[in-house]
């Protein structure tokens, strides 16, 4: 299959290669969807052991200066004050009207210094708007990604694997916090972060390293039964965990309340871009809600983008639906109308012109035991 | 990967003519990889009847949907019930255990088939 604009690659697209990875287009990266061992066999790879994910597509960018926190804090609706040095947290950008530009994690690295790690297919846009407000802050943003590369060992074996190529002492590292250090000689940004539900580590390094850094774990967790994961499982791994992912569960027709990421929205922090939308929003009963549903029959199988109806009617839609690995089952997320979204209810989803029953089950689907 | 004794579709079908009139059809090992790990294989009950072309099921993978189209016309006489509970083995066995299902041909085979030199060249063109 050839296509027109040529593809973006990370510095690893030849390690993927030379593993036989199945090359996919991901936004305008070459990326691998799967390697020869498949989905189902990933995924199950980073629930009971240990995968590791090219992440290197992902953007980041460095804001540093006297007005870093006020300009972060402007730009997002967590409460990045609270954040301490070494500390990451989920969040997002939002539009005025509390719809998102983008979702990110944010690192405090100083008082004054922080890292914003967006979505790869968002880089232009969201470095764009970045720039856009920053005039008004005494801060310098720049645009990391090109020089950065980024691996993600996920599973529970993450630490048994990883400790042996640092002295970095991992176990003190708390989920969702971060330090800087060595591994397999590589300077690394080491992140307790991921987006499969299980633990595991983020490593960011300069991109020329990356290789050499990707094989140097991937040669470390072998003989634990670590492999190489791609974008298939990640898919898979983080619906389960209800993890959104942007142009499915959260877009710029959404807004962070009905996303049902309320927990990332400290409306009492003070002013932000969004917050008066979403103020609004609050005070009034909200139309739909994102639910987690599992269809009622093996075969009905929903998909991304589906339709849900109601007395041959759309009513809302699927936002990403597959096959559930660890599950067993077919289970999706929707958004519904909100007299709709109950526990144990059910709604119908359209499958190839067919209306097929679906339960409102409890989300997320999965999660794991500390 | 494209046994000789097959005759194949532009859209990864296979059907394996038998002398008495009857045909086994089923999926290639290109159209296997393409969809990765299979979950369920929605197939017709047999006595359905369907033209060359038409679809007559659906295959599930984890990330994706694709239609099944009859490579030829015929009748289903059988389908591969195995396949309920054991549907890697379209990934597997794609030419053998994978088959989907056997037919009684309605008339001719259809001439639009491809053999597996053709076969092998289309493939080989869409990879690139």
């Amino acid at each position: 299959m050839s296509t027109a604009t040529e593809l973006m690659k990370t510095p690893l697209n030849a390690a993927h290669r030379a593993l036989n990875a199945k090359m996919v287009d991901f936004g305008g990266w070459d990326m691998p969807v799967q390697y020869p061992t498949g989905i189902i066999a990933e995924h199950e790879a980073v629930r009971a052991k240990a995968g590791l994910f090219d992440v290197s597509h992902m953007g980041e960018f460095r804001v540093k200066g006297p007005g870093a926190l006020a300009l972060v804090e402007h730009l997002t609706p967590n409460a990045v004050s609270k954040l301490a040095i070494g500390q990451v947290h989920y969040t997002a950008f939002l539009y005025e009207n509390g719809t998102f530009v983008d979702d990110l994690l944010v690192y405090r690295e100083g008082e004054q210094e922080f890292l914003l790690v967006v979505n790869a297919g968002n880089i232009d846009k969201d470095f764009a708007w970045v720039q856009k407000h920053a005039g008004a802050f005494d801060c310098a943003v720049t645009n990391e990604s090109p020089a950065t590369g980024q691996i993600a060992l996920q599973g529970p074996l993450a630490v048994d694997i990883l400790q042996p190529l640092t002295k970095t002492p991992l176990a003190p590292i708390g989920y969702y916090f971060f330090t800087h250090g060595e591994v397999a000689g590589i300077k690394c940004l080491i992140s307790r972060t991921g987006y499969t539900g299980e633990d595991g580590f983020e490593l960011y390094c300069a991109a020329g390293d990356t290789e050499k850094l990707w094989n140097a774990v991937l040669a470390a967790g072998k003989p634990a039964g670590l492999i190489p994961a791609g974008l298939g499982c990640r898919n898979t791994l983080r619906l389960e965990c209800k993890m959104a992912l942007y142009g499915h569960e959260i877009d710029d027709t959404i807004h962070a309340l009905e996303a049902g990421l309320g927990w990332i929205v400290k409306l009492d922090k003070g002013g932000f871009i969004g917050r008066e939308a979403l103020l609004a929003a609050k005070a009034a009963p909200a139309p739909r809600k994102l639910v987690g549903f599992k269809t009622l029959e093996k075969r009905d199988i929903a998909r991304d983008h589906m339709p849900v109806v109601q007395d041959g009617k759309q009513v809302g839609f699927v936002t990403s639906a597959a096959p559930s690995p660890t599950c067993g089952f077919n289970l999706g997320l929707a958004y519904v109308p909100t007299e709709s979204a109950k526990v144990g209810g059910r709604i119908q989803i359209e499958i190839r012109g067919r209306a097929v029953d679906a339960e409102i089950i409890p989300t997320p689907f999965y999660k794991r035991s500390k | 990967m494209f046994p000789a004794d097959l005759k194949y579709t532009k859209d990864h079908e296979w059907v394996k003519p038998a002398a008495d009139g009857t045909a086994v059809v089923g999926i290639t090992h290109y159209a296997q990889d393409a969809l990765g790990d299979v979950v369920f294989v929605d197939l017709p009950e047999a006595g359905a009847s369907f033209g060359a072309g038409e679809e007559f099921g659906t295959v599930e993978s984890v990330k994706t949907v694709s239609e099944l189209n009859m490579p030829t016309a015929g009748e289903v006489i059988e389908v591969n019930a195995a396949l309920a509970d054991h549907p890697e083995a379209v990934n597997e066995d794609p030419y053998g255990k994978g088959w989907m299902v056997k037919i009684k041909l309605d008339g001719a085979l259809a001439g639009d088939l491809l053999d597996a030199a053709a076969y092998e060249a289309l493939v080989s063109a869409e990879s690139h």
